[in-house]
């Protein structure tokens, strides 16, 4: 194996594996565990040796078969695109071990098919992080979003009509991409991200470039599920089966929004997408308003996993704020709240899979006493409560911070209080979880048999990732300086 | 009036891709059958094939069939052969398409074993029953 393709296996050996675990898992299921651990344990390696790499040498670029940019398709592993590889891979991992477990319960004699789904997603995240291509990016958006709708549509009920709706407005996002990058190659004749860089400020036709600029943004944000454009995601997520939850909710939207921050800073270039101070104001106004109807909306649900669905709606709303605050501070904070929100988000999630696979539901009513039944689950809810309201060790802290200081400094007061509204009605939600789950009194009735105080904790498979991504939310966010002196400053760009 | 007129014929291909994502995008928007959001979307893509493949069209362009060596050399004229680029992409949006558009009906079919019925109205009154 030659060292510096590295990046290139990291993507490929979970490609290849989903193909392997379709024809022996059909065999047996012995091979799915196994080989899915194995791979994604092999790209947590090569991206924790490719990342090092990067930070002490700098980017690394790779031309898939030797055709040379710009006509070829490059692959750009900078410092971004080597943390995002990282959290990826990281994710994937810990995610995976809970899904093996929920899918054996969810899906029996239906797991080849469930993992290799999950395994062609993953590949298709890291090509995303990946590719210097304008069109390869919209080609690697579609793989990744397929598979998500086949993913979403394994769920029971209503997850075939929720599936639907996904596919309808996902087509939408990336039609709305791809059209985009068409107005683009007809002004600049060339799809690789660096040229356009390079050729777009040198042309003189704003209205044409602004056209392209807009259509791809849309595109993105229906994608990621950005405030008026989000009715899809609810359903869709709390309607997947379990195992696929814990791995598509943190990764999916957040590598969306990465995906933003890469087509401003290295292929539209931040001066120009920031031309119109008006268009930056108000996408931080909706997001304002994003993040404000999230959080009620999450108010109103009645189920963990669907509020934990409603909290991502106002996330995506920090994070696409942050970026068009076009400041230092906020764009720090947004790519930092990147890494943290997945691992949150993952944290939470991961405990619901937990929940739902000891007593089948996680409505707010089935949460009584939950504490009493695993304690170390939610011990682990309750450090990921805290890193949700931003309560200061936990990785939310750092990066809500960055955010109000971006705030701040761009004099958008507006953003401000919606952050600081959204971490109150967070701690509101978290509390009565936990309140419930601590001190919940165990009514006589219907749930009887399910509200025993007998201790049943979650097995180990379940336990152990949580248990590691609840640590990884102390740990991140004590390494936040490291984090934002060795890899998020290197991508602000000069004169921000 | 003339101007207008004048206008769209020179550059009808241009508004028939308005005209068609139009269609598309109200039947994914506006329409209650499942099926024929589908159709829509279709369309959709449909018509961001023709704007792509517009975009390539030169005047008396020919096939982009050339002798190797002579392009190398630098004896062909770009402006007598059509630009293939935007062609291929599209092949691999034709693909993106196709595998979407099967997915799609994949769930459609569940959706259908579940509630008798496409119509979106009658399944959401079912769901509520």
């Amino acid at each position: 194996m030659n060292a510096t393709n590295l990046h290139l296996f990291v993507l490929v050996v979970p490609l290849l594996s989903a193909l392997a675990i379709n024809l022996l898992g059909r065999r047996s299921r012995q091979w799915i565990a196994p080989m899915v651990l194995g791979s994604l344990a092999f790209s947590v390696f090569g991206s924790i040796i490719i990342m090092a790499r990067v930070i002490e040498h700098g980017t690394l670029s790779y031309t898939v078969g030797n055709w040379q940019p710009p006509y070829g398709i490059e692959l750009v592993v900078d410092p971004l695109s080597a943390l995002m590889m990282v959290l990826i891979s990281v994710v994937a991992l810990l995610a995976s071990f809970s899904s093996l477990k929920s899918v054996e319960q969810e899906l029996p004699g239906r797991e080849h098919l469930f993992f290799t789904l999950y395994m062609i997603l993953i590949a298709g995240l890291f090509g995303l992080v990946l590719t210097g291509d304008a069109f390869n990016l919209y080609v690697l958006l579609e793989i990744t979003s397929i598979t998500t709708y086949g993913l979403i549509a394994m769920g029971r009920g209503r997850a075939a009509l929720s599936s639907f709706n996904y596919i309808i407005m996902g087509s939408i996002g990336a039609c709305f991409y791809l059209l985009g990058i068409g107005y683009i190659y007809i002004l600049t004749g060339t799809l690789n991200m660096a040229d356009i860089a390079r050729i777009l400020p040198t042309l003189n036709a704003p209205v044409a470039t602004a056209t392209a600029i807009a259509f791809a943004l849309v595109g993105l944000w229906v994608k990621m599920a950005f405030f008026p454009l989000h009715s899809w995601l609810p359903n869709a997520y709390s309607q997947a089966p379990t195992g696929a939850g814990t791995m598509v909710a943190p990764l999916m939207t957040k590598v969306t929004v990465y995906l933003m921050v890469r087509v401003i800073l290295s292929m539209y270039t931040p001066a120009l997408v920031f031309t119109h101070e008006w268009i930056a104001q108000g996408v931080v106004w909706a997001s304002a308003l994003a993040i404000i109807c999230g959080s009620v909306l999450a108010l109103g649900q009645k189920d963990l996993r669907r509020m934990l669905t409603y909290i991502i709606v106002a996330e995506v709303g920090y994070m696409v704020g942050g970026i068009f605050l076009a400041n230092a501070n906020g764009l720090t904070g947004s790519i930092l709240h990147i890494v943290n929100d997945a691992l949150m988000t993952l944290c939470l999630f991961l405990v619901v899979a937990a929940i739902i696979y000891r007593q089948g539901s996680v409505s707010l009513v089935s949460l009584q006493g939950v504490f009493r039944r695993m304690p170390i689950t939610m011990a682990a809810f309750t450090l990921g409560a805290f890193a949700m309201i931003g309560v200061p060790p936990t990785c939310g802290f750092f990066s809500k911070w960055y955010l109000i200081l971006g705030g701040i400094d761009g004099g958008h007061w507006e953003f401000v209080i919606a952050l600081v509204a959204s971490s109150l009605i967070n701690a509101v939600l978290f509390f009565r979880i936990i309140e419930l789950a601590y001190f919940g009194s165990l009514q006589d009735g219907d749930h009887h048999e399910h509200l025993s105080t007998q201790r049943h904790e979650a097995p180990w498979w379940m336990l152990s990732p949580l248990v590691l991504t609840a640590v990884l939310l102390i740990v991140v966010g004590l390494s936040t300086g490291p984090l934002i002196n060795n890899v998020i400053r290197l991508m602000i760009p000069v004169g921000f | 009036m003339e101007m207008i007129v004048d206008e769209i014929v020179a550059k009808y291909n241009y508004w028939i891709y308005v005209v068609l994502m139009m269609i598309g995008f109200y039947a994914m928007i506006g329409k209650r059958n499942l099926m024929k959001k589908l159709i829509g979307m279709n369309i959709f893509q449909t018509s961001i094939i023709l704007f792509f493949v517009s975009t390539g069209v030169k005047k008396g362009g020919g096939i982009p069939i050339v002798d190797k060596y002579q392009a190398l050399a630098g004896n062909v004229d770009a402006a007598s052969i059509v630009n293939p680029l935007p062609h291929v992409l599209m092949l691999t949006a034709i693909v993106v398409g196709v595998s979407v558009t099967g997915v799609a009906l994949a769930v459609l079919q569940r959706i259908y074993r579940e509630y008798g019925t496409l119509e979106e109205d009658e399944i959401l009154e079912k769901l509520q029953r």
